[in-house]
């Protein structure tokens, strides 16, 4: 594949900075990897400096966020084999991604409430919701079974965009209740993808977040791809610099890199918990499988462009700078492989296992009110089946 | 209405667009977590100015003036009511609410339900509703179907002054998410309305109610179309037929204890709606009534709508909108099987 992207200069004196055009990009199909973005750790594990971003993690955390990535990866892989082995309906990989999940999830505080799409598997495992939670929506026995005030990390959201509004309002709310403008000040993530950027309801959702100068940051993961289509069929603007259509800064990162996306992250969640309003963060990422599992990528894209994406793992440069840096050694990285098989185990356990949702669920909590018409035809449903007890059905 | 001077104490004549205006205001003193939320809802008032005043009195961060997006709207208020707050959205007109209508029908909807009691949403969205108002397109919508169709919402519509001023205020206090249709051609009927009776005193905000006892044919409406049906009560009654008339006040859920009680004594049904007939209120309705009432039908249900058209022009809205001649034609009906 010719040399890794790890000729990307290491100084520059802007926010952002142009990377070297490098020979095995014109192979590509897709769109031109040469982005202007943030990068604190290259490819091929080297720290980089920036000057507006910087991180300075001790070396536990280092190795914390290396053992995050392992983990939401190796659940991933797990949850894509249940699916082929029909223990699923349907899963939405996050691989390629962890490092944009990973480093902004770990970026927000206990107090910061995010609103995912339905991919942001990573991010739930840094809201320490049980990384099991959401198979049973994949799984078709329940639409997310996780309390959301509980983790500060909403339901999933499925109509592509919507739940950028939700966050918007919900900063709206921080801001009137008066939660903004010290260290203990809340913000909002909300996660969106390049697919989404083409939403009404994510400009909207910036319109208002503009208007309203509301604590919240707009965090797109832009994969490359909204299921076959290259982000070019959504924009012929790099999706950051839309912000400033809205009146708010726009940054772009790379999010193959954990450091920057966690930087990029916590800066802007502090200025939005410090009264300074919205930002919008692109993080420029690739989807290493399908859409999801219903999906085959093989349609759309060639295989050059997927392993170009492989010389950017976002796990494997932490490994070789921990490595490099001698912060971890190869019983830390057993540990964490030991580590991911024990959870990846009891999620394979948990799948297997889940049982189906009673009959009895389907009325349930149509309302919070009630209403009589569910009840009613609960209570017929229920003598219905009642009908067939002692025949054997 | 709106700069009608009425004390806000006693018992008033007002019109259905001041009792709206008055309800909010109670809603907003009543509870700090009441946000008004919706396009020329502050300064102007609305452009009904149903909520004339209010900012002035309650600033800027409880009376939002939004930008010009219903989806934004809605999904906002969506996140303001995860926060705690109540927000009453304006849709400025019928018509407009249809940009917002996969936060209505998608999120706010199902929120309750896909997290399984988790997140309750208590958001009221203001519609008027209806022709008659000699507008252009897209101003006289009658959307009640798609919404009440969507389990997950209520949808209710007051007819009156006094349950304008009520039924208003426990929408708000009501935890699931409440469409609540204005029927903008009344909103200058006026009628009493009792300022000193708490709310707590109203009848439940899902109820439906017989609000003129009769023998001979029973005459369904809501909203807009509660005029129309006193109007052919009082010519039928001329002609020597009697009319017992419901005015639903809810759509969802519908109470149609009080119209089976009732067609069961006059043995005839009459359903009037502004909506399209077709798959629409009057449809569920006649659907129940025959399961319900079977042996008690003299003759089949018969129902008076918006025809199956686009809405059309003004100019002929006269001929698509259901007016006294077409009740008493339906009701006619009722007596030649």
């Amino acid at each position: 594949m010719g040399d890794k992207p790890s000729t990307r200069p290491r100084s520059g004196t802007g926010r952002t900075r142009r990377a070297s055009k490098r020979d095995d990009e014109v192979a590509l199909q897709g769109p031109t990897p040469d982005p202007e973005f943030v990068q604190l750790l290259s490819p091929d594990g080297e720290r980089v400096d920036h000057p507006d971003y910087s991180v300075d993690f001790t070396d536990e955390e280092y190795r914390g966020l290396y053992r995050d990535l392992v983990i939401v990866r190796r659940l991933d892989l797990e949850s894509t084999a249940l699916q082929r082995q029909g223990h699923l309906a349907i899963w939405a990989s996050l691989e390629g991604q962890e490092a944009a999940q990973i480093g902004s999830g770990r970026a927000l505080r206990k107090q910061d409430m995010a609103f995912p799409t339905y991919r942001e598997h990573g991010v739930l495992w840094c809201r320490g919701v049980d990384p099991t939670a959401p198979h049973g929506l994949f799984r078709g026995a329940d639409h997310g079974d996780w309390d959301p005030s509980e983790h500060n990390f909403n339901l999933y959201t499925l109509v592509i965009g919507a739940q950028t509004l939700h966050a918007v309002g919900y900063a709206m709310g921080i801001g009137y209740d008066g939660k903004v403008g010290t260290d203990d000040g809340e913000a909002v993530i909300a996660y969106f993808g390049d697919g989404a950027s083409s939403q009404g309801d994510v400009h909207e959702a910036c319109v208002f977040a503009g208007v309203y100068h509301a604590p919240v940051v707009l965090f797109c993961q832009n994969n490359q791809y909204a299921i076959s289509e290259p982000v070019e069929r959504q924009t012929r603007t790099p999706i950051y610099q839309r912000a400033a259509g809205y009146g708010f800064p726009g940054v772009r990162v790379d999010g193959n890199d954990v450091l920057a996306c966690y930087a990029v992250t916590r800066h802007a969640l502090d200025a939005a918990r410090h009264g300074q309003g919205p930002t919008l963060v692109e993080a420029y990422t690739y989807r290493m499988g399908p859409h999801t599992t219903t999906d085959d990528p093989t349609r759309y894209r060639n295989g050059s462009e997927v392993e170009t994406w492989k010389q950017r793992d976002p796990i494997a440069r932490v490994r070789t700078f921990l490595e490099k840096q001698k912060i971890a050694d190869d019983a830390f990285f057993a540990a964490v492989d030991a580590d991911a098989d024990r959870i990846t185990g009891r999620l394979r356990e948990y799948v297997i296992d889940m049982p189906d949702p009673t009959p009895e669920m389907l009325f349930e909590h149509v309302y919070a009110e009630g209403s009589p018409l569910q009840d009613a035809e609960r209570a017929w449903f229920r003598d219905y089946q009642a009908s067939f007890a002692g025949e054997g059905h | 209405m709106a700069k009608q001077q009425i004390p806000l104490t006693g018992a008033q004549q007002l019109t259905i667009g001041k009792a709206l205006n008055l309800g909010l205001r109670r809603a907003l003193e009543d509870d700090p977590k009441v946000l008004l939320m919706g396009e020329d809802v502050g300064r102007l008032g609305g452009v009904f100015r149903i909520t004339d005043g209010l900012q002035k009195d309650f600033g800027e961060d409880r009376v939002l003036d939004s930008p010009l997006a219903e989806s934004g709207i809605v999904g906002t208020a969506i996140g303001l009511a995860m926060r705690g707050y109540r927000p009453v959205c304006e849709m400025q007109f019928d018509g407009f609410s249809y940009p917002a209508f996969d936060q209505v029908t998608n999120q706010l909807a199902k929120m309750h339900y896909r997290s399984r009691g988790r997140i309750t949403l208590p958001v009221v969205i203001r519609i008027p509703y209806g022709g008659g108002i000699g507008s252009v397109e897209h101003h006289s919508e009658s959307p009640e179907t798609y919404y009440a169709h969507t389990a997950g919402l209520k949808v209710v519509t007051p007819a009156t002054p006094r349950d304008a001023y009520f039924m208003v205020q426990q929408a708000v206090r009501c935890d699931d998410p409440v469409v609540f249709l204005e029927p903008k051609a009344r909103y200058y009927e006026k009628g009493e309305v009792d300022l000193d009776a708490p709310v707590a005193s109203a009848e439940p905000l899902f109820a439906s109610r017989v609000f003129r006892a009769g023998t001979d044919c029973t005459v369904v409406g809501y909203g807009p179309t509660i005029r129309v049906l006193r109007e052919s009560a009082d010519a039928a009654a001329e002609d020597g037929r009697s009319l017992e008339l419901v005015d639903l006040r809810s759509l969802s859920p519908l109470d149609l204890d009080p119209v089976y009680e009732s067609v069961r004594r006059t043995g005839r049904l009459v359903v009037v709606h502004e909506a399209p007939t077709n798959l629409g209120p009057s449809a569920e309705i006649a659907a129940r009534v025959t399961s319900e009432c079977f042996y008690s039908l003299e003759a089949p249900v018969q129902r008076v709508g918006g025809f199956n058209t686009p809405y059309p022009a003004s100019k002929l809205e006269e001929h698509f909108l259901p007016d006294l001649d077409r009740v008493l034609d339906a009701v006619d009906r009722t007596f030649a099987y």
